[in-house]
């Protein structure tokens, strides 16, 4: 379980993500805050399906009635000097 | 859910967790703490997580030299079985007026009489802390290096799980719907998961504490405001301190996991409880940040939120108990500086729940100092 990792960006095992699940941290918002998970470039979109499969296997909670992490902007990763350069003509 | 405790916390944020942990330690059995999310899901989790002591009123200045002494010792203290990152690269806070530059002297003054380790600088002396800074658009600059950072949802756990091994029950998802009140006096609280029996409530309910102060009637002198932050992708260690200007209006800090932090506020935003993201806080921050710390437009933002400042009108917190309501405590209103005197908070509330002399004298911080026109404006806030 060590060697499987769930959360690429911030480096989590399915063993790190699974002893958080069994200390009580048991929603998707709770595991992000505490270790990252989904914290970095890609914003979770891997690893959340996959913790709420994990928090679904271990409480019993199905996935359909846990609720996702809350999605922010931007949908992509966008250089600060981009959006700072950026005009109406600069087609 | 238990049925009855002596004192119920409504508010699972650092300041709700600290005074939980206060009150155990100084060995009250029942507490309840009383979350309606999961706990720093308010403000504590979405704050720009930065701590100083260079303040502008002496009581902000001696709040947070108290709070900083405390996480500086914070893992023992609480028996963390992890860490709360703390560190102590310092705040570099930079004028970009001749007023600001005034302003920041009566500062360092009133700082370095209270004993902190603060200096006033040149812009060129300023570029050799932070080596990428514009310091063609700065008259001046601050830096105290005792000044830093911390993991807010590690530090809100770290006083959690001791409050909770000290006896305290902390309910998550869990929201406060009404409070009972018999003859001026508190009776119980009621949520959606039961009720507790109880002569003592604490709002510390931070954005939300004003909805908590109507359950009961007392319109409390603050109100709520959305400010935003945002996070780039990770890179090496560049920077040490946080970097920040009230006149240019941003704070901007490389957190221990290589991402830089930033954010501002808007003084034309209207008093409600959104938290969602906009994108002219995008906008202007990039303007801002490319303009002061200019290799930084190479990051790219992976992320932005918002969080609300619970704002009193002269940004000092109000703390303590309220004389309408017998059993009735507040530690609200702290401008945007709850997670950094969050230690301290927790001390005094417990204290003053107690009975015992605190250890600041908070008889300022009252409610009814703006009835009286007591106030003593803090002028160094983002």
């Amino acid at each position: 379980m060590e060697n499987i990792i769930i959360c690429r960006c911030s480096d989590l095992s399915l063993k790190d993500i699974r002893d958080l699940i069994e200390d009580g941290y048991t929603t998707v918002e709770e595991i992000k805050r505490i270790s990252r998970a989904g914290m970095g470039s890609c914003q979770g979109r891997t690893c959340s399906q996959l913790i709420m499969r994990e928090i679904a296997k271990i409480t019993g909670k199905n996935i359909s009635e846990q609720k996702d992490s809350v999605t922010r902007p931007p949908t992509i990763g966008i250089k600060l000097k981009t959006i700072a350069d950026g005009s109406e003509d600069n087609d | 859910m238990i049925k009855a405790a002596d004192v119920v916390i409504i508010g699972g944020g650092i300041i709700g967790c600290s005074i939980a942990y206060n009150l155990a330690k100084k060995g009250v059995k029942n507490i309840a703490v009383i979350e309606k999310d999961y706990l720093a899901s308010g403000a504590t989790g979405r704050c720009g997580a930065g701590v100083r002591q260079q303040w502008g009123t002496e009581m902000n200045c001696r709040l947070a030299m108290e709070s900083i002494k405390f996480y500086e010792n914070a893992n023992e203290e609480l028996k963390y079985d992890g860490d709360i990152e703390f560190k102590q690269g310092g705040y570099l806070i930079v004028s970009s007026t001749d007023k600001e530059y005034e302003q920041f002297s009566k500062n360092v003054k009133l700082q370095k009489s209270l004993g902190i380790d603060v200096e006033q600088i040149s812009p060129q002396e300023a570029k050799e802390i932070v080596p990428y800074l514009n310091a063609d658009i700065i008259t001046s600059a601050t830096f105290c290096p005792k000044d830093g950072h911390l993991n807010p949802f590690l530090a809100t756990d770290a006083y959690a799980k001791a409050a909770r091994r000290l006896g305290a029950n902390i309910y998550t998802y869990t929201k406060v719907i009404g409070i009972k009140t018999s003859d001026s006096k508190i009776t119980g609280v009621i949520t959606d998961k039961g009720e507790i029996a109880t002569n003592i409530v604490v709002n510390a309910a931070g954005g939300f504490s004003k909805i908590i102060g109507d359950m009961v009637s007392i319109d409390l002198p603050v109100y709520s405001e959305r400010h935003q932050i945002l996070v780039t992708e990770p890179v090496e260690p560049t920077q040490k301190p946080m970097v920040m200007s009230f006149s240019l209006n941003i704070y901007c800090q490389q957190t221990p996991h290589g991402s830089f932090i930033m954010g501002r506020g808007d003084d034309t935003e209207p008093r409600d409880l959104r938290r969602t993201s906009s994108w002219q806080f995008l906008d202007e921050m990039s303007k801002t940040v490319t303009k002061l710390l200019p290799p930084l437009g190479n990051l790219r933002v992976i992320r932005q939120w918002g969080g609300l400042y619970n704002i009193t009108p002269d940004k000092q917190p109000i703390l303590g108990s309220v004389k309408e309501l017998d059993g009735f405590y507040v530690a609200i209103g702290f401008s945007g500086h709850g997670f950094m005197l969050a230690p301290i908070t927790g001390l005094l509330l417990a204290e003053n729940i107690l009975g015992e002399k605190t250890t600041i004298d908070i008889s300022m911080l009252d409610k009814d100092r703006f009835n009286r026109g007591e106030l003593v404006l803090e002028p160094s806030v983002v």
